[in-house]
């Protein structure tokens, strides 16, 4: 029994949430060898081995894995799967684009999105937006798993020394191309792993009153979110949004200013732990989850909360 | 060209779902039911290349009990020429699924097949990506912009970390994002129309595909509940509950 995790990068570093998938693999089964794939990804394969829960780092270093295209990544998975019982990887864009490939090369039915290992073979996963655990028992020989990796804790980043294997590349395919990546650049925490995050919707009007949103975000260190109707509105680029089709956050502290609250978007941040909601309908569906609702025109109150920060004397980071 | 769009009949997105008491699932008895999301914006898409002139032909499949017709009846009521119904009564994983519109598309040949990126009821986002691997083409996966041209589609993804943009030489699969368009509303002569339509049916386990569920539905159960919250009377009590009660500034 052991488990092949496969690691989310950039060619230098691990993406944190490599960290929480590793944590969930290490649920499965303690052997778990982390296959890096990349180019010019030698940091990423040392960084991979110092994690101590890894046994083994297998490193696959060609130009043909520089952008993790599913065509070239899926087939290299499933040439080095032979040895493992399971597959995992993290249930993001990253995981959710290859994990179905190699799960269809393997015959294997994936099991995705899982938030409780209960078992090598069963696991807890949402389904209906999160408004249903389903407890489901794979029983297939090899397991494809994706996990949603605000389920698990990240694993240590420092005290191990696993091996590092060099592995052969697989058969290329140039039926697909890597064009070129637009990644929103900010000086904020990553919304995925934030301690705090303040979320803007409908409310909000327009991107240009997204202002009051960063202040209060700068303000507490926070990352910035969104509902699904401001990014469609064009307020905020995509990468912003939380909810069943976006990005599903559990920080500390979660504040929807100007959010309604529909269900899907319930569904990316229900599980914060302190949820704060700020709007001017007080029959909003996001009061009846929210610890501490406001009822206000967030035009008014947001100015007034930033003041209000203003005046502490300390600040948590 | 010729496009294959599938679409699913699910429990529409509007509606709170209510956990079964004995842990079997979901009902779905006298709850409205509709097709799911993204896969109105795949119909829509394929509607669009056909008005482009770059298309010919658009074939709509499901795959499901017989009310799952009514989904395919509304692809066409937009646009598209004719329909598949592949029958089956029980669950298909997306596995399962993902075989039976392999046996479609090797019957049909279309050079593009356009596909919802995720279904809202079992939240599983594989079998785009599965139905790809098995015919060995290109996928572009939560796709926000479609651009097509003589062999091949630039495809704008929407990632985690913002855009991502590829080229896939036809034939491919696309998985389509909510963004990628708004879906039309079919005109009443137009759903009228969508009645003459042909519908060819095929029963799912006739296929000669193996579509065992692999994965046991052990139970289903509701969340845990939230306690109820209070409602603070101004930003300054908000600001000292979040400091004094909650700890978390």
């Amino acid at each position: 029994m052991s488990v092949l995790l496969i690691a989310e990068h950039n060619n230098k570093n691990l993406k944190p949430f490599t960290l929480n998938a590793i944590t969930a693999a290490s649920k499965i089964d303690a052997e778990v060898h982390v296959l890096v794939a990349g180019s010019g990804s030698e940091s990423v394969a040392k960084e991979a081995a110092a994690v101590p829960l890894v046994k083994k780092v297998l490193h696959c270093d060609s130009p043909n894995y520089q952008n993790y295209l599913p065509e070239n990544l899926a087939p290299l998975v499933t040439k080095h799967s032979e040895k493992y019982d399971h597959i995992v990887a993290s249930a993001n864009t990253f995981g959710k684009n290859f994990m179905p490939r190699v799960a269809a090369a393997l015959d294997t039915s994936q099991v995705s999105d899982v938030i409780k290992v209960n078992s090598p073979d069963t696991f807890v996963r949402p389904i209906y937006a999160g408004n249903a655990f389903a407890t489901v028992k794979s029983n297939d020989k090899k397991r494809c798993v994706t996990i949603r990796p605000t389920s698990f804790e990240p694993a240590s980043k420092t005290g191990g020394s696993a091996q590092i294997d060099k592995v052969d590349a697989a058969d290329v395919h140039n039926f697909s191309k890597f064009v070129k990546r637009e990644e929103t650049k900010s000086e904020r925490p990553e919304l995925g792993t934030a301690r705090i995050v303040v979320s803007g919707g409908r409310g909000l009007e327009s991107g240009e009153n997204f202002k009051l949103i960063n202040d209060i975000a700068d303000k507490l260190n926070a990352a910035v979110g969104a509902s699904r109707a401001a990014v469609d509105a064009g307020y905020i680029s995509n990468d912003h949004q939380v909810g069943q089709t976006g990005k599903v956050v559990v920080p500390d502290l979660y504040i929807a200013v100007g959010i309604s609250g529909a269900i899907q978007h319930l569904a990316g941040m229900k599980e914060s732990k302190i949820i704060v909601a700020i709007n001017k309908d007080g029959e909003a569906p996001i009061f009846s989850i929210a610890d501490y609702g406001l009822e206000a025109d967030l035009f008014k109150a947001l100015p007034e909360f930033l003041s209000e920060l203003n005046k502490l004397n300390t600040i948590q980071k | 060209m010729k496009i294959l769009v599938a679409v699913k009949r699910v429990i529409d997105y509007n509606v709170q779902i209510r956990v079964k008491e004995d842990g079997s699932g979901v009902h779905t008895d006298n709850v409205k039911m509709s097709t799911n999301p993204p896969d109105d914006n795949a119909t829509e898409e394929s509607v669009k290349l056909k008005e482009s002139g770059k298309v010919k032909e658009i074939v709509a499949v499901t795959i499901g009990d017989d009310k799952a017709q009514e989904t395919v009846r509304k692809a066409l009521a937009v646009g598209a020429d004719r329909g598949i119904h592949v029958k089956s009564d029980t669950y298909i994983e997306p596995l399962g699924i993902a075989k039976i519109l392999r046996k479609v598309v090797e019957k049909e040949k279309p050079d593009m097949v356009f596909l919802g990126k995720q279904a809202i009821d079992d939240d599983c986002n594989q079998t785009g990506q599965m139905l790809a691997a098995m015919l060995n083409w290109p996928q572009a996966t939560f796709s926000s912009k479609v651009t097509l041209k003589d062999k091949s589609m630039e495809i704008v993804r929407e990632i985690d970390e913002g855009l991502e943009t590829v080229e896939v030489n036809l034939p491919a699969v696309v998985t389509c994002d909510l963004r990628l368009n708004e879906p039309r509303y079919a005109s009443l002569p137009n759903i009228m129309k969508a009645k003459k339509k042909p519908i060819d049916q095929m029963v799912a386990k006739d296929l000669g595909v193996d579509i065992t569920n692999r994965v046991q539905q052990l139970k289903v159960e509701e969340p845990p509940k939230r306690k109820a919250g209070i409602k603070v009377a101004n930003v300054a009590e908000l600001v000292s509950k979040l400091k004094n009660e909650a700890k978390v500034i």
